[in-house]
């Protein structure tokens, strides 16, 4: 079968989002700004949030673009190009850590232990500044240089129609997985888990990796059944491949919920003085509510909303469920972080409001302006004609 | 005996999925519901055009996964909080978090195997091995390389002479029909027969030859035994890691068992009477105690009230009153000698009572001494 039956004209988004992106994107910036100079260091706690946020979105799209290479899914084809654009935002990554970086001694404590502290001065030979923003800069690199030729193979298959193209990106994705795998692991680690330094979970990063993957599919999601719905792809797009979005979301949802859980029964059971404190931090004050909150977005509401088999291909429940999820995440990051500054109850003023304003501009900015360079379909790829074909 | 065939379904073969999904819009068209298709393998979107209802099974696992969810939690609410409570690692009775991995995989176990069973029993009618279509060239045929429809004669719209023209207007390559196999119909199962029977009682010799040779023989082969043949000392066996071979071991010197401090006045009642305290405060609790073990122990002698009237009429020599002067003047702890070393013809009661009782005995003591020689003060 050639990729030459497919028939693809490609449709500019409306200058509408165009719009709105860049206002929520300067609202955001505004926002960000004003709370850095009023209040450095709780605006430095939500770039935390910020920061993990995108990585999550940008790295996990990406992980999504490696596995169906990986995997040589078909079904996943005819949208891979909104995973590829969604991981184009690992290159605007360093613009939202280095305000954070510059105020590293605020949010971190281990850059500066007490000399009585004996486990952090037991850390620092990981855990001091150097190696961090070293890491930091690594680890960025790997993202970057994995994002930069998979996507490079991909759009240049739309002209030449190479097979052996395909066959480039197998190779690269399967190089990519390992490292993905250990990159955000240890992201999880320095970014997060760091955040209460004399605390450890040997189970974190896979915690923020079933996090990362929930929010990367979500936001993926989300354009795809937006775009399709307006006719953006190729005609006649089969609900099957919503239904296989939808139990993707489930399952990860699912696996979010199992790891999430194994970290809190191993914690609990044990009850070890060292390792429920950070529980507690979550347990004291109304910090109680936003726990249970968490269990509610994360867990609950996803899980009925995707459960029966039509919603999984409905493409309202879709949306509103990978909304939740969305929304979810950026919850989940918010109670791993603010707890650990603010032991007494919850804290909510516009301070936290700029990053997510920022992030939703951003995230639609970048869409359009690669929508704009790149066809929404791979209009190249050797298996789009069978993942337009495909049936359950 | 020839008896009149019942018709079954009109059958109609066709050469491809097109032409049958084609012919099963037209029967769906004309209004005919109980009818059925059959191909080689699945065909996509035929459950549309047989405008099949979605399926049932999906609520049978809902409803079994939850009532699993909820039995497994009753029944662990029930087992360790109520019926027989005990605690572990200083968890609360009723500890939710541990009884969610349980929950989980009861609701799983039973929603998976109500699912298998429903589907099996109920959705797909098994056992029925006697279907009409069975052994028929039509099912050889669709289970092959061809696609079929079948019409049932039960179907409120049948019509022989209208449902063969229907299947010669979608081009069939062949029509037929199908009878109930009459034997099939009339047949009876012979309980009783010699066969059925020998069979059962191969089976029953086979399970029960095969359990008794797991649980009697098996498991004492090698590799089996492996439990029970443990590199460990037993008691009075010889050691060889030990100089002395002895493989049991004395207490390391100075060892003192829970609960049983030694008592360092054996034989010196009056030293003991001077530094012995008596440790139990006077509380309602220490004089019930005191009172049960006074008249379980100590008044068939000394008798209820302590006044020294024994109950064993004269088979035992009777002690004193025990509300002389010269008792009642005895600090706590040269009563507590007596109890413990014994005294004349009274022996020791350490096996008996335990160092909390003799004290709560002997602040029971103390409340008779004083009912018998209370003071005007004690009225008021």
């Amino acid at each position: 079968m050639s990729s030459s039956s497919v028939e693809y004209y490609r449709k500019e988004l409306p200058s509408k989002v165009q719009t709105i992106g860049l206002v929520l994107l300067l609202v955001g910036l505004v926002i960000i700004i004003l709370g850095y100079i009023v209040n450095p260091a709780r605006s430095a706690q939500n770039n935390i949030i910020g920061f993990t946020f995108v990585v999550s979105i940008a790295v996990g799209s990406l992980f999504f673009v490696a596995i169906e290479y990986l995997s040589g899914a078909v079904w996943s084809t005819p949208f891979r190009r909104v995973g590829e654009f969604l991981s184009s935002l690992i290159v605007i990554l360093p613009f939202l850590a280095i305000p954070l970086l510059l105020n590293i001694n605020s949010v971190f404590h281990w850059t500066h232990p007490k000399p009585a502290d004996k486990i952090l001065i037991g850390k620092a030979p990981y855990l001091n500044v150097q190696f961090f923003i070293f890491r930091v800069i690594v680890f960025w690199l790997i993202w970057l240089v994995f994002y930069y030729f998979i996507t490079k193979n991909s759009r240049k298959q739309d002209q030449t129609k190479d097979q052996f193209l395909t066959t480039a990106n197998v190779k690269l994705s399967a190089i990519f997985m390992p490292l993905f795998a250990l990159t955000i692991t240890f992201t999880a680690i320095d970014w997060l888990m760091s955040l209460a330094p004399h605390w450890f979970s040997t189970i974190f990063g896979v915690y923020y990796f079933s996090g990362t993957v929930l929010a990367a599919l979500a936001a993926g999601t989300i354009f795809i059944v937006l775009l399709n719905e307006r006719g953006y792809f190729v005609e006649e797009i089969h609900t099957d491949s919503y239904y296989s979005l939808g139990a993707l979301l489930f399952a990860f949802t699912n696996f979010w919920a199992y790891i999430a859980f194994s970290q809190f029964l191993l914690i609990w059971y044990a009850n070890l003085p060292e390792e429920t404190l950070w529980f507690l931090d979550r347990w004291n004050g109304n910090w109680k509510f936003f726990s249970i909150g968490l269990l509610l977005v994360h867990f609950l509401i996803p899980y009925i909303g995707l459960l029966s088999q039509p919603s999984k291909s409905n493409p309202k429940r879709l949306v509103v469920m990978a909304s939740v999820l969305l929304f979810a995440h950026y919850y989940d990051l918010y109670w791993l972080v603010m707890p650990n500054f603010y032991k007494d109850g919850i804290v909510f003023g516009w301070i936290e409001l700029g990053f997510p304003i920022l992030i939703a501009g951003l995230v639609i900015s970048v869409f359009v302006y690669k929508s704009k360079k790149v066809n929404l379909v791979p209009i190249g790829d050797p298996k789009l004609k069978r993942g337009i074909d495909f049936r359950l | 005996m020839m008896r009149e065939k019942i018709l079954y379904s009109f059958t109609a073969i066709f050469d491809s999925p097109d032409q049958v999904s084609h012919a099963t819009e037209k029967v769906v068209e004309q209004g005919y519901t109980k009818f059925d298709v059959h191909s080689p393998y699945p065909l996509h979107g035929m459950d549309k055009a047989m405008k099949l209802p979605p399926s049932k099974l999906g609520y049978v696992a809902l409803v079994f996964g939850l009532s699993g969810t909820l039995g497994a939690l009753l029944s662990l609410w029930w087992v360790s909080a109520i019926d027989y409570p005990i605690l572990i690692g200083g968890k609360p009775l009723f500890s939710f978090p541990a009884y969610v991995p349980v929950m989980f995989e009861v609701t799983v176990l039973s929603a998976s195997i109500a699912t298998v069973l429903a589907m099996l029993f109920f959705f797909f009618k098994l056992p029925n091995n006697a279907h009409p279509l069975h052994g028929s060239d039509y099912m050889k045929k669709v289970s092959a390389d061809k696609y079929g429809i079948s019409i049932q004669a039960d179907d409120p719209k049948f019509d022989e002479a209208s449902v063969r023209k229907l299947f010669e207007s979608v081009h069939a390559k062949e029509i037929n029909s199908i009878y109930w196999d009459n034997e099939e119909l009339t047949h009876k199962h012979k309980i009783f027969e010699p066969k059925f029977l020998t069979f059962l009682l191969i089976v029953a010799i086979i399970s029960s030859g095969t359990t008794y040779f797991t649980l009697n023989k098996l498991m004492f082969m090698l590799p089996f035994n492996w439990m029970m043949e443990q590199p460990k000392q037993s008691a009075q066996q010889e050691s060889l890691f030990f100089s002395d071979g002895f493989g049991m071991r004395l207490p390391v010197a100075g060892t003192i068992a829970r609960g049983y401090l030694p008592y360092q006045f054996k034989g010196q009642p009056d030293v003991a009477g001077e530094k012995l305290v008596n440790p139990i405060p006077i509380s309602i609790e220490s004089l019930k105690l005191g009172q049960t073990k006074f008249d379980i122990y100590c008044s068939p002698c000394h008798g209820y009230h302590a006044e020294g009237d024994s109950r064993l009429r004269g088979q035992f020599p009777n002690p004193p009153s025990l509300h002389s002067e010269k008792i009642r003047k005895w600090s706590d702890g040269r009563i507590f000698a007596v109890l413990t070393d014994g005294q004349n013809i009274m022996p020791s009661y350490t096996t008996q009572l335990s160092v909390d009782e003799r004290w709560s005995v002997i602040n029971y003591l103390r409340a008779l001494q004083r009912a018998f020689n209370a003071k005007e003060s004690d009225l008021q």
